[in-house]
Parts: C-alpha cells; sequence; structure tokens
C-alpha cells in the first residue's frame, strides 16, 4: 500500500463518519461542536456569542463542560497549536486536556496559554443555556429538578428556553410545571387572551411562585375584568392553601397526639388498672430512651437495626425496673394512694440523678435512622416528615399490642379480674400479687418503648421524663381512668387542640389553655371523657 | 388569754414556740454582739438564711393544715407561695425606682429592655406597702377560692386533686415564663434596693426580716391551731376520715374544705412574701411542680396533722438542703429522693411520730 492510498482511506472513513445516518458515534452535533469551538478561538465576541448558541444547541456533555469551563474562566486556547483546551492551576503550571476530546495533554507554563475572554452578556447567555442543558437532560429527575429549581425561584427568563421544549417532553409531571412557568411569564404579556388565559390555567395552583406572581400583576393591573379573574384564582388558591394548612396541623397535632398516648399508656395501666399513681412513669421513658442511646452506641455503624432491637430491649430494661419499684416500694403502700405517689416521686428523683451520674447532665443525642428522616412531600404546600409518620404509625401498633395482650390474653384476663374485684380475683385461685408485678412491669416496660419513640423527637436528657410526667396524667385523667380507649382519644384530642390552638396562641399559651381546659373539664366530668360504669367503677 | 387556751393541751406547740421565741431574740443578739471571730457569731449571711428556713416554715404550715387535717394532698401550695411572693417582689420592684440600670422612675427595667411605654394595669397600686401586702393575701386566696369552689363542688378529691393541683402551678409556672405575662419572664424580678424605706442590703433589715418571719410563723401556728382545735377543725378532721359520712351527717363540706383550703393559700402567700425579700429574687421556677412536692416532703418528714412537725421538717429537709447541695451536690438528689420513699414507708408519722411513739411507751 502507498502513502497515497492509505491517506485515500482515512478521508473515506472521515467522509463515512460525516455522513448523516451512519452509526450514533457519529452526533450531529460534532460539525456545531467544531464550528462552535473555532469560534471561540476568534476575538469577536459577536463570533463568541454564536459559538454559546451553538454550544447550547448541540447539548452534548462535552458542550456542557466547555462552558461550565468558559464560565468559571479555566478555557484556554494553546499559544502554539492554536488549540482549544480546558485547563486546572496545578501549583506554578497548568494540566490541559483538549476541549472537546478531553483528551490529557499534560502540563505546560501559563506563558503557553491565552484565556479565552468573557463578558457579561456571555456570562448571561452562558448561564441559560447550562439551564436549558438541564432542561433536556435524558435523566427525568435532573430535568424535575432543573423544572422545580426555576418555578421556586420564579426564574421567567428561562420561559423562552422551556417554551420550545415543552412539546416534546414526555413526562406528565414535568410538562405541567413547565406550562406553569410559560404561563408565569405570559402574565406579563401585553396580549390580554394570553394573560387572560395564562390567570386561568394558574387558578388553584398553590405553588408560592404563582401566588407572588398573581399577587403582584393583581396590585399593578388596570383591567378590570383581567382583576377579577386574578381575585378568583387568588381566592381559589387561599382556600386550597388553608385546606392544607389543615391537613398539615391535623397531623402535626396526631403526630403531637401519638407521643402523649405513648407516654401515657403506660400510665394508663399502673394508674387506670392498678390504681397506682407512679410519679416515675416519666423517669422509665427516659430509661427507654438512654437505652437507644446505648445501644446505639454499641453498634455505631447500623443505627436503623440499633434502634429497632432498642425497642424490645428497652421494654424489658423499663418493665424490670418498674417491676423491681413495684416490689421494692408500692407494694408495701397499696390503699395509700397519697403515699404511693410521694414514694415514686422519690423514686423518680433518684432515677434522675442516677442517670446524670452516669450519662452526665447534658443532653444526649441519639441518631434517627436514614429511613426516618426526610419528608414525604405530597405537594408544595403540604410535606409530612417522616419521622412524625412513623411515631404514629408506631404509637397506632403499640395500643394494639397492648390492647390484645389485655384482651385476649391469659394475663390480661387476670389483670382485669384483679382490677375489678381484687378479693374475688384471689378467691377463683388468681395470685393477685404476680399480676400486680406484671401489670406494673407491662406498664413500665411500654413507657421503655415510648422512650424510643420519643429519642427520636426530642432531646435525650435527664429531664426528659419530668417534661412529660404531667402531660401524661393529663391525658389519663382526661380520658378516663381504666380505659385504653379513652387514653387514644384523649391523647389524639389534645395534641390536635393543641397544634390548633398553635398558632393563634402561641405555643406556650396553647400548652396553658389545654391544661386549663382540662382542669376545668375534670371539674364538670371527674371520671374523664369515658368513665368506668357499673361495678368495676366503685373499686 | 383565749390565745394560751389553744396551747393548753398542746406540749409540742409550746415547745416549738419557746424555741421560735428563743431564737427569735438570740440569733439577733449573736449577729450584732459577737465580733465575726467569735464563735457564737452568727453572720448576716446566716441570719438571712434562717429567715428563709422561717418563711419554708410557715409554707410547711400551711401545707400541714390541708394535708394534715383536711386530707387534700395539695401539689400545688407552690403557686401560692410565688403568687404571694411576685405581690412583694412587684412592691420591691417598684421602690427601685430610678436607681434601676436604665433609669426610668416608673418601669421597671425589665419593661424598659422590652420596649413597653406604661406600666400594665396589674401594676398599679404597687407602690404602696399597705396595697401591696393586702395583694399578697387576695391573690393567693382568690386563686384558691375559685380553684377549690370549682373542684370541691364537684368532688374531685384524692389522687385526682392533687394530679390537678399540680396542672395548676405547671399552667402558671408557664405563663410566668412568658415575657408578655409582664412579670420579667424567665427572669423574674430581682436586683431590689430597699423596703420600706430601708435598704435591703443593710444588717438591720435582715434582722428585722428574720424577727418578721418568726413572727409570721409563731402567729401562723397560732392561727392554724386555733381552727384545727376549733369546731370547724373537727369537721375538717371528720372530713379527712370520711367524707361522706360527715356529709351524710349534714355538714357542708365543701364549705369547710374551701374555707380552710383558702385559709392555708393566704398563709402560703405570706410566707412567698417573706420569702422574697430575704433571697433577693423571685422567678417562675418556684412554680415548678418539683417545688411543690418538696413543700410536701417537709411536712412528711417532720410528721403530718401536727402542725409544728411540719416546721420542724421544714427547717430539717431545708439545712440538709443547703449543706448538700454545697458540700455534694450530687448526693442531694440522692437523699432527697430516699428521705421521700423512706419516709412513707417507713415513718408514715415523721420525725415527731417517733418522739410520740416514745411518750406513750413511757
Amino acid at each position: 500500500m502507498t502513502i497515497t492510498n492509505q491517506i485515500k482511506t482515512v478521508v473515506l472513513l472521515l467522509l463515512l463518519l460525516l455522513v448523516p445516518g451512519t452509526p450514533s458515534f457519529a452526533d450531529t452535533s460534532e460539525p456545531k461542536l467544531d464550528q462552535a469551538v473555532e469560534l471561540l478561538k476568534g476575538k469577536k465576541f459577536q463570533q463568541k456569542y454564536q459559538a454559546i448558541e451553538l454550544l447550547a444547541e448541540s447539548a452534548s456533555p462535552q458542550a456542557q463542560s466547555i462552558l461550565i469551563a468558559l464560565l468559571e474562566r479555566r478555557l484556554f486556547k494553546l499559544k502554539k497549536t492554536k488549540q482549544l483546551v480546558i485547563a486546572e492551576k496545578q501549583g506554578k503550571t497548568y494540566k490541559i486536556q483538549q476541549a472537546v476530546s478531553l483528551e490529557e495533554l499534560g502540563e505546560v507554563k501559563k506563558r503557553a496559554l491565552k484565556k479565552i475572554s468573557l463578558n457579561n452578556k456571555m456570562r448571561t447567555l452562558i448561564r441559560s443555556a447550562l439551564a436549558s442543558f438541564d432542561l433536556k437532560n435524558p435523566d427525568r429527575e435532573k430535568r424535575l429538578a432543573a423544572v422545580k429549581q426555576i418555578l421556586d425561584k420564579a426564574d421567567l427568563e428561562k420561559a423562552k428556553i422551556i417554551r420550545p421544549i415543552l412539546a416534546q417532553e414526555q413526562d406528565e409531571e414535568i410538562a405541567e410545571s413547565m406550562s406553569i412557568i410559560i404561563a408565569l411569564s405570559d402574565l406579563s404579556s401585553d396580549d390580554a387572551k394570553q394573560r387572560n388565559s395564562a390567570v386561568t390555567l394558574l387558578s388553584g395552583n398553590i405553588h408560592p411562585s404563582v401566588r407572588n406572581a398573581l399577587n403582584q400583576l393583581q396590585q399593578q393591573t388596570d383591567d378590570k375584568a383581567l382583576a377579577r379573574s386574578i381575585k378568583q384564582a387568588l381566592d381559589s388558591i387561599d382556600a386550597k392553601l388553608q385546606f392544607y394548612a389543615v391537613i398539615e396541623n391535623l397531623f402535626f397535632g396526631l403526630s403531637l397526639g401519638s407521643v402523649l398516648v405513648l407516654a401515657a399508656i403506660g400510665l394508663a395501666i399502673t394508674f387506670g388498672v392498678m390504681g397506682v399513681i407512679n410519679m416515675a412513669h416519666g423517669e422509665l421513658i427516659m430509661i427507654g430512651a438512654y437505652t437507644t442511646y446505648v445501644i446505639q452506641l454499641l453498634m455505631p455503624d447500623s443505627i436503623g437495626t440499633a434502634t429497632l432491637i432498642a425497642i424490645p430491649i428497652a421494654f424489658v430494661v423499663s418493665g424490670l425496673v418498674g417491676i423491681a419499684i413495684e416490689r421494692g416500694v408500692i407494694r408495701f403502700l397499696y390503699g395509700r394512694s397519697l403515699e404511693t405517689l410521694l414514694a415514686t416521686f422519690g423514686i423518680s428523683l433518684i432515677l434522675q440523678q442516677t442517670v446524670r451520674s452516669i450519662f452526665s447532665p447534658l443532653n444526649r443525642s441519639v441518631e434517627t435512622p436514614s429511613w426516618m428522616s426526610g419528608a414525604w412531600e405530597i405537594n408544595s404546600a403540604l410535606s409530612l416528615t417522616l419521622n412524625r409518620l412513623y411515631i404514629i404509625v408506631f404509637c397506632l401498633l403499640v395500643f394494639a399490642a397492648l390492647f390484645y395482650v389485655l384482651k385476649k390474653t391469659a394475663l390480661g384476663l387476670q389483670v382485669r379480674a384483679v382490677s375489678q374485684n381484687r378479693a374475688m380475683a384471689r378467691a377463683m385461685g388468681v395470685r393477685s400479687e404476680w399480676v400486680d408485678a406484671m401489670t406494673f412491669g407491662l406498664g413500665s416496660g411500654v413507657a421503655g418503648i415510648a422512650g424510643v419513640a420519643l429519642s427520636q423527637l426530642t432531646n435525650v436528657g435527664p429531664n426528659l421524663g419530668q417534661s412529660y410526667i404531667i402531660d401524661s396524667f393529663m391525658v389519663v385523667v382526661f380520658g378516663g381512668v381504666g380505659n385504653l380507649w379513652g387514653t387514644l382519644v384523649s391523647g389524639m384530642s389534645l395534641g390536635v387542640a393543641n397544634k390548633f390552638l398553635e398558632p393563634w396562641s402561641g405555643a406556650v399559651l396553647a400548652k396553658i389553655l389545654v391544661l386549663v381546659f382540662i382542669i376545668l373539664f375534670i371539674q364538670k366530668r371527674p371520671k374523664g371523657l369515658f368513665p368506668q360504669k357499673g361495678r368495676a367503677a366503685e373499686g | 388569754m383565749k390565745m394560751l387556751n389553744v396551747l393548753k393541751a398542746d406540749r409540742g406547740g409550746q415547745i416549738f414556740l419557746l424555741l421560735l421565741l428563743l431564737i427569735a431574740v438570740v440569733v439577733p443578739l449573736l449577729n450584732q454582739f459577737t465580733t465575726a471571730d467569735n464563735p457564737l457569731h452568727i453572720s448576716t449571711y446566716t441570719v438571712a438564711l434562717l429567715g428563709k428556713y422561717l418563711a419554708f416554715a410557715l409554707l410547711a404550715v400551711a401545707v400541714d393544715l390541708v394535708w394534715g387535717y383536711l386530707g387534700i394532698l395539695s401539689l400545688g401550695h407552690g403557686a401560692f407561695f410565688a403568687l404571694g411572693g411576685y405581690a412583694m417582689g412587684m412592691y420591691l420592684m417598684r421602690q427601685i425606682g430610678e436607681r434601676g440600670v436604665y433609669g426610668d422612675p416608673l418601669l421597671p427595667d425589665f419593661m424598659v429592655f422590652l420596649n413597653w411605654d406604661s406600666l400594665p394595669w396589674f401594676w398599679h397600686g404597687f407602690d404602696m406597702f399597705w396595697f401591696a401586702m393586702l395583694m399578697v393575701m387576695v391573690v393567693p386566696g382568690v386563686l384558691a377560692f375559685v380553684f377549690g369552689w370549682l373542684a370541691f363542688r364537684s368532688r374531685v378529691t384524692g389522687v385526682y386533686l392533687s394530679i390537678i393541683t399540680q396542672a395548676l402551678t405547671y399552667a402558671l409556672m408557664l405563663a410566668f415564663f412568658r415575657n408578655e405575662m409582664g412579670f420579667g419572664g424567665n427572669n423574674g424580678l430581682t436586683d431590689f434596693k430597699d423596703i420600706l424605706g430601708f435598704s435591703l442590703q443593710e444588717d438591720s433589715t435582715r434582722i428585722a426580716l428574720f424577727v418578721a418571719s418568726a413572727l409570721a410563723l409563731a402567729l401562723g401556728y397560732l392561727a392554724c391551731r386555733l381552727i384545727v382545735t376549733s369546731r370547724l377543725g373537727r369537721v375538717a378532721v371528720a372530713i379527712r376520715d370520711a367524707e361522706d359520712r360527715t356529709r351524710f351527717t349534714g355538714y357542708k363540706v365543701e364549705h369547710v374544705k374551701l374555707a380552710i383550703f383558702t385559709f392555708s393559700a393566704v398563709l402560703a402567700g405570706i410566707a412567698g412574701a417573706l420569702y422574697v425579700p430575704q433571697v433577693g429574687i423571685i422567678n417562675p421556677g418556684e412554680f415548678s411542680p418539683l417545688n411543690s412536692i418538696e413543700i410536701v416532703i417537709w411536712v412528711a418528714v417532720g410528721g403530718r396533722a401536727t402542725l409544728y412537725g411540719a416546721a420542724a421538717g421544714a427547717l430539717m429537709v431545708n439545712y440538709g438542703k443547703t449543706y448538700f447541695t454545697a458540700a455534694l451536690p450530687e448526693v442531694w438528689l440522692f437523699a432527697l429522693g430516699a428521705l421521700f420513699v423512706l419516709v412513707t414507708i417507713f415513718l408514715p408519722k415523721g420525725v415527731i411520730g417517733l418522739f410520740r411513739a416514745k411518750d406513750k411507751q413511757t
């Protein structure tokens, strides 16, 4: 083969590459890219504007990296070979790579390079070009994120870019967001018809940008018909927002209520079923929370598993402490409920100080497993945080389990028998002392579980229990002593009431109002929402 | 001398009042007429500390009146105490005048700090001593009356009543923590300068307050003693032991309860008013449920239903508290907690009960 032949083949191959319809590695945008590269090397800004537009149209990854480099002033021209290179400063020299092929070209001195100059207009052009890259990205998530960002910033300049892309967009969610952006930009159009149709489209859309834009236009416009339709649109938006705000409040209320129920339900057993005031209940919750902390310390690599394992362990630990309290102190004080109150209060002080001595008086941070953090975003006005969602579910599960134990198991039967008529139960052969210990252990164990849940929501410190004890008593007393359903209903309703009062009165005042309400309610119905009826009530 | 009749069968009370008289005379003398290097010398700091204990003792007597003789375990007496203290604190705040940090002639410092331009309506009148003293008694009294009227009428008793009294003081604590309430929020009222024109820093003022506390304790004790030996007191004990029977016998149980509960709250308020100038501060922490429960343990340690036992308990526990929190701060909560447990299980009649048991044996 002669040299000329070789050249011929090469040329032929090159030609083949350039023919349209040939295999995909010969991207149709390549000529645009090359052309743009040539233009960028030029001196005139006019040429560079054109180059940027060409790069934007090509939408290839190379084009994107060139634009980014240009914006970051890392795009250079090799003085010797006139090649366009992207350079990375390394000490005194520059590491360069070819701009299109990204081929490494080694290191050169600064003298060998000439920076591609940049002006403000180019910057603007590049930024919008880069935005359109994301909007054309084949990855759906990236496109969605790009559109969302534009919408959140109300960056209406981008509407120009979006308008041609919209028709090609397959994904419904992205297309909808795109049409909202276009409608937003149409709001400022001169054509009254276009404005009106934009307002109609935007009506009822709860995105904050939409509301802002409509509000602004309402204040500026002189067109009465338009103003009227804007007002309608805004009203429908506000109605929706209000609706979602109510839902969100309800959710927060239910999650707060779940915390209350979790904290109180153990108390409902010890106080309600056994008639024992356990002021150390809050500290049993605290022990559960600290158990979570310790187990997470033991298993630092798998926080999620540690948190799950902590649930049964906290149940056992708190349960055992509870049984110890019952056997050691409360047993001697049956029938003297006021004294029980004082003695258990003493125990709560001892437990607090113990924890303070072991773990220091400072709060300990308990980590949240990754699957519990984050939020479930339903729309721009409503997102539910996952940890609160889990708390609600968890609370209901615990309630169901407890309900099952009390209604369907042998222990539950004995517990109910003893709580209704101790003497008769004993006569039937129920070991009432054993049942007392077990009941107390069960209630305490549930407090421990509540502690695991609380460790995910609040600070874990020696005072954790104290801050919940009064609320827990209020829940039990409000719901009616000796009634699990009452505890559930009262906990949830107090939680919701608290959250609905909050925006109107502030958090602290809301809490005070709820307390005052309960104090007054107890005067009216001393036995709570769901009083026990029949013979059990006389105990 | 009806007063002395009251004490006739009350040997413990006689001893208690004698001791009280003794320290009320001896402590100021030792403070004034001995020098600092004398082993018998009592420093002014100690005088103020003892004065504080006496205020606590009066509070304990008030709690014992309702718990020991009426069977109402109030976990909210700290609230009445703190309200009395706040009323006194407001008077003392108004006395600061232009000497505050901001030098406003009318507004206390914290109001200037919060950019308030006028005195809230409930602060008016507190520049007059007699009005403030009236409020010291009226505010806790009215609160106790309203609360008691609601609670006793609907027959809330036993642990339920205990828990809602606790909720009451808890709610008040939350409320007083708020700046908007106009009571200095978190920081409470402090920086007091003088009372009735006498500087609070002077030894003589401190001694006067100490003597006033002793006097108030003695009078409070006599008043409570008068009540419990009267017909009213005997009905109260009947209510404590069998409420329903007393009701069926025809007594207005609610009225008796309300009267004694309100009186007890007023006593607690007076104790608070004596406490504040001696410690120099009142803040929402005084409302904390823990404080109220602590009062109950003073009574339990000393011995319920003796009145002087309650006062003795308050002195003993608070002395222990001062000692432990200074020497072994870690141990104090353990000790207090153990005290709760041990006293309820092993000493249901308190320390006084030990002496009485001996009396009966001999």
